[in-house]
């Protein structure tokens, strides 16, 4: 089985900067934050940091709630909870093709020291 | 390791050379990887791999150092094949007293093209950027499938 879809993609695509990990990772800590106090805490202007916000909020991995005048952001962990089970499976495709590569080659030196 | 890449291991009681025909030629790919297998190998080389009921992938042989490095892309989805849309798999074969030990890394799911010029500005901070409940995801990986691999 080889099928990826679409919503994988997107999600590896949004995990894939150093940026927004780093934003994961503040909020995580927070609970929810704005992206004037995460500004605060990165080396990126806030504009930068609602430009990544923004991504994450796009593929599902943060929500935003108004609260006054502000923008809340929080982490949806079980869009974290995604990719660890999408990771999981992957390494448990390999586990399943290196098992499938060990007997065949087993066999192979095996019917070799035969001949 | 970036959190986009897998890695897996696994000892094998044969040869190094007897490993390295079984993971790069055609009839025994169509074994372990896919249900019919083309490849040219030699680095640029084409891949086709076909999984019955799925369809074909396209793949690129990257490097070819028998008995010990094949590296080769393959297509995660449709279009032409490009370092975009595909991810990379990097097979090391390390001669042991018993036989080979064989490691593969597959890397490069975050791929996909996102805005902006972010990627390369942020690229130097990747080794301690990525922090705790990212840098999770190795271990709770290793320690699910571990346990069945008997590691």
């Amino acid at each position: 089985m080889t099928t990826r879809s679409d919503e994988a993609d997107r999600l590896w695509a949004a995990l894939g900067d150093p940026m927004r990990i780093r934003l994961l990772d503040l909020l995580l800590e927070r609970g929810e934050a704005t992206a004037s106090t995460l500004a605060g805490a990165l080396p990126i202007t806030r504009q930068g940091v609602s430009k990544h916000l923004n991504v994450l909020e796009r593929d599902g991995l943060v929500t935003a709630h108004r609260s006054g005048r502000e923008v809340r952001y929080a982490v949806r962990e079980e869009r974290l909870d995604q990719a660890r089970a999408a990771l999981a499976r992957t390494a448990g495709r390999w586990d399943t093709r290196l098992t499938a590569i060990k007997k065949m080659a087993e066999q192979a030196a095996k019917s070799g020291a035969d001949r | 390791m970036a959190p986009d890449a897998i890695e897996r291991e696994i000892l094998i009681d044969a040869p190094p050379r007897v490993v390295w025909s079984i993971v790069t030629e055609a009839q025994h790919l169509a074994g372990w990887f896919s249900d019919e297998a083309e490849i040219d190998l030699r680095s640029g080389g084409r891949m086709l791999l076909t999984w019955r009921g799925h369809g074909t992938y396209a793949g690129r042989v990257e490097t070819v150092d028998p008995p010990r490095l094949f590296a080769f892309r393959w297509q995660t989805r449709e279009g032409e094949l490009s370092d975009t849309n595909s991810t990379l798999v990097v097979m090391t074969l390390e001669a042991e007293e018993t036989g080979t030990r064989l490691r593969v890394v597959e890397s490069g799911f975050a791929t996909l093209p996102w805005p902006g010029d972010a990627r390369a500005r942020y690229a130097e901070e990747n080794s301690k950027g990525w922090l705790t409940e990212l840098g999770e995801l190795h271990d709770y990986v290793t320690r699910i499938v571990g346990a069945s691999s008997g590691r």
